[in-house]
């Protein structure tokens, strides 16, 4: 009988998920996860053609897509009409995921105005205001996570990468502030810190031994979002990597090569 | 990584270009260049190389496109590994048709070396079992080949090597299992003469292979392990399996594979496998791919390398010519670790230059010696070819083009398929 195993494939739920920044590649890795539990989405991304594949695959692999839409994520009015529609569609969140982002080139950042405004907007202004709007939504309901990819970046300034070090850092501020702001009630707000991940974003990069891949980070990312865990690192290890960097006497960390 | 499994010194491609969406368009190449895609790399030799060129890594077009879970089609991106598929189709009943000793190939890797498994003799071989594809040409169309539909173009592509055209998605046929486990059975064989009585005695039964201990001496020559397995229908769970625990974390200078070694291995295998326990039950990871436990593995053949040895010889008279390979071995006191001997059944892939026909095929593989390893396995090639035999290009990085052109009758076909923009180092060297 066909099917007749699908008790063993773990839990199956029927969680309802907003997902801003469907198609990054991370995002993507958590998603399979809860589309194998038969989890509902709600998609949210800037390309067409990418949230198409996206979108394929999930539901192959057992989710239910309640609807998604596409359009320029610097077009800030859309983000609340696209939260409204996903909780419309959805019933109500259970869960929002944001995980758009942009790794600008730091050099590039440092000589043109234009490309330090586009890094902020991409990784900071955009991610704010989703964050606000899914805050309102499960405010409104009572319950529900915000899970939210910033980045180790934001740990502290590195002349590397301090643009979108900067950006991510002010998503970091304001979680915290959201933490603060629904402490006590049924809104968790989830902060999840990828140290270096191989990925189309980074695949540029030269890649060594403490980087990990997206698929490897996935599960780590649905427990903490589980638990309602502050802040996760992934992998794990990052946490250990960022107190002894953000430890670092300032003059010693100038010399450094990051 | 791009480079082969075999860890031969062969020359690395110029760019590795990553492609990350099966939308995407072929990259500009100079009249110069040429392209070959790249999976996992786990073919042995060059056939996955195109050194000093363009290779397009399709590791992230891992996608699924449609899996429908009552008929047991699933259509992926031609990136996605054999295990990836596993992990989503066994909780639903659904198992691949073939599959190769290793889950950790790609999609396309297992079409364009139309790989066989175990169950050759009632699968036949992975093309068997593939309904359609989508390939990326030069000229910058995409070609939906089926078997009615660009036939030819489908029939050159399964075994086709990566030279036809960047393969973007196919669609294959799965087939139903009741449970994740494996009912085996092993029996030890003392000639090559008995593996095929074995053999001919065990077509019932879905998966049949044997292990050879080519360190056997004088009237033991051809001695093994014949073990044969079918999906259990015993237990309900369906669970895939898990990632690899361990790994060989580095490549030492020498081969750990020599004759002490493999002698002391092949006389502790042998002696553990012999007793016949009757039936076993075994999850199906590990009967399938049983190296894929340790990852990396292929790094204890040291920093030279190894090569891998495949033949297939007709039916008729293919013990006798077994016979004769195993002792070529045996005399020259080379050490081959994992020797493996199996009978491939009569159904034809479509596949133009497929490897899998019916006959005996044996697989050997010697940590790379230089000339001296050359000269044993053009010793092997005279045996091969003078039997009508044919080698497997994708564990190959030697063969003559005459032995190439003997064992692929449909070569001439199969050359009129291929894009101009594509090549291999496997192809430019069996052309010279």
């Amino acid at each position: 009988m066909k099917g007749s195993g699908m008790k063993d494939s773990g839990m199956k739920s029927d969680t309802r998920i907003l997902v801003f920044g469907a198609t990054s590649a991370i995002c993507h890795e958590v998603l399979k996860l809860y589309a194998a539990q038969g989890a509902s989405f709600f998609l949210v991304a800037r390309n067409h053609d990418k949230l198409g594949a996206v979108t394929d695959d999930l539901v192959a692999r057992g989710a239910r897509v309640d609807g998604s839409c596409c359009y320029d994520f610097n077009d800030w009015e859309q983000h609340e009409v696209a939260v409204r529609q996903g909780a419309q569609n959805l019933g109500a969140i259970d869960i929002a995921i944001v995980a758009h982002g942009t790794l600008p080139e730091q050099a590039q950042c440092e000589s043109s105005s234009a490309a330090l405004k586009a890094c902020m907007d991409d990784n900071f202004t955009s991610a704010a205001i989703v964050a606000e709007a899914c805050a309102q939504q499960l405010s409104r309901q009572g319950s529900g996570a915000l899970a939210v990819v910033s980045s180790v970046a934001g740990d502290r300034g590195r002349k590397s990468n301090y643009a979108y070090g900067a950006a991510k850092a002010g998503i970091d501020t304001l979680l915290q502030g959201l933490q603060g702001r629904f402490s006590g009630s049924g809104v968790k707000i989830v902060n999840i810190k990828p140290g270096m991940i191989i990925s189309p974003m980074t695949a540029h990069l030269k890649h060594g031994a403490i980087w990990a891949t997206a698929a490897d980070i996935a599960p780590d990312i649905q427990k903490a979002i589980a638990s309602g865990r502050k802040v996760c690192y992934v992998p794990g290890y990052w946490r250990l990597i960022m107190f002894v960097i953000r430890s670092l006497p300032t003059t010693l960390l100038a010399k450094l090569p990051i | 990584m791009n480079g082969s499994w075999g860890g031969l010194p062969i020359a690395a491609a110029d760019r590795i270009l990553e492609r990350d969406w099966r939308f995407e368009t072929l990259p500009k190449l100079s009249p110069t260049d040429s392209v070959l895609p790249y999976g996992l790399g786990r073919s042995y030799g060059d056939s996955c190389i195109n050194s000093h060129a363009t290779q397009i890594s399709t590791r992230r077009l891992n996608r699924l496109i449609r899996f429908d879970a009552q008929q047991g089609l699933l259509q992926c991106e031609a990136g996605i590994t054999l295990d990836e598929i596993l992990q989503v189709v066994v909780p639903h009943g659904w198992f691949l048709p073939v599959l190769p000793g290793t889950r950790f190939v790609t999609l396309g890797g297992a079409i364009a070396n139309d790989v066989h498994g175990k169950n050759h003799h009632h699968a036949g071989s992975f093309g068997c079992h593939v309904q359609s594809l989508t390939l990326l040409r030069s000229d910058g169309e995409r070609y939906r080949c089926t078997p009615q539909e660009n036939a030819a173009l489908f029939a050159a592509t399964i075994g086709g090597l990566g030279l036809t055209g960047l393969l973007v998605s196919a669609e294959v046929k799965l087939v139903p299992v009741s449970s994740d486990q494996m009912e085996v059975e092993d029996l030890a064989f003392s000639s090559v003469e008995e593996f095929g009585q074995l053999s001919r005695d065990s077509t019932e039964w879905e998966y049949n292979v044997s292990w050879i201990d080519t360190f056997a001496r004088n009237g033991q020559v051809g001695r093994g392990i014949f073990s044969r397995a079918r999906h259990a229908h015993n237990s309900g769970t369906l669970k895939p399996g898990r990632r690899p625990r361990i790994a060989v974390p580095i490549t030492p200078p020498v081969s750990l594979i020599n004759k002490w070694t493999v002698d002391v291995f092949n006389r502790a295998y042998f002696a553990r496998r012999k007793q016949n326990k009757g039936l076993q039950y075994t999850h199906y990871q590990p009967y399938f791919f049983p190296l894929d436990g340790i990852a990396n593995w292929n790094r204890i053949y040291g920093r030279k390398g190894f090569y891998q040895y495949q033949c297939v010889v007709p039916r008729v008279g293919g013990e006798a010519v077994i016979e004769a390979l195993l002792r070529e071995v045996n005399r020259s006191g080379a050490a081959s670790f994992l020797t493996v001997l199996k009978e491939f059944g009569e159904q034809r892939s479509p596949g133009m230059l497929s490897f899998p026909r019916s006959g005996l095929t044996l697989a050997i593989d010697f940590p790379n010696r230089g000339e001296r390893t050359r000269n044993l396995l053009a010793s092997f090639d005279e045996i091969v070819q003078s039997a009508g035999g044919a080698l497997y290009p994708a564990k190959d990085a030697r063969m003559p083009a005459t032995l190439f052109t003997s064992g692929f009758p449909r070569l001439q076909e199969f050359v009129s398929e291929i894009d101009p923009k594509f090549s291999s180092t496997f192809w430019r060297r069996i052309q010279q």
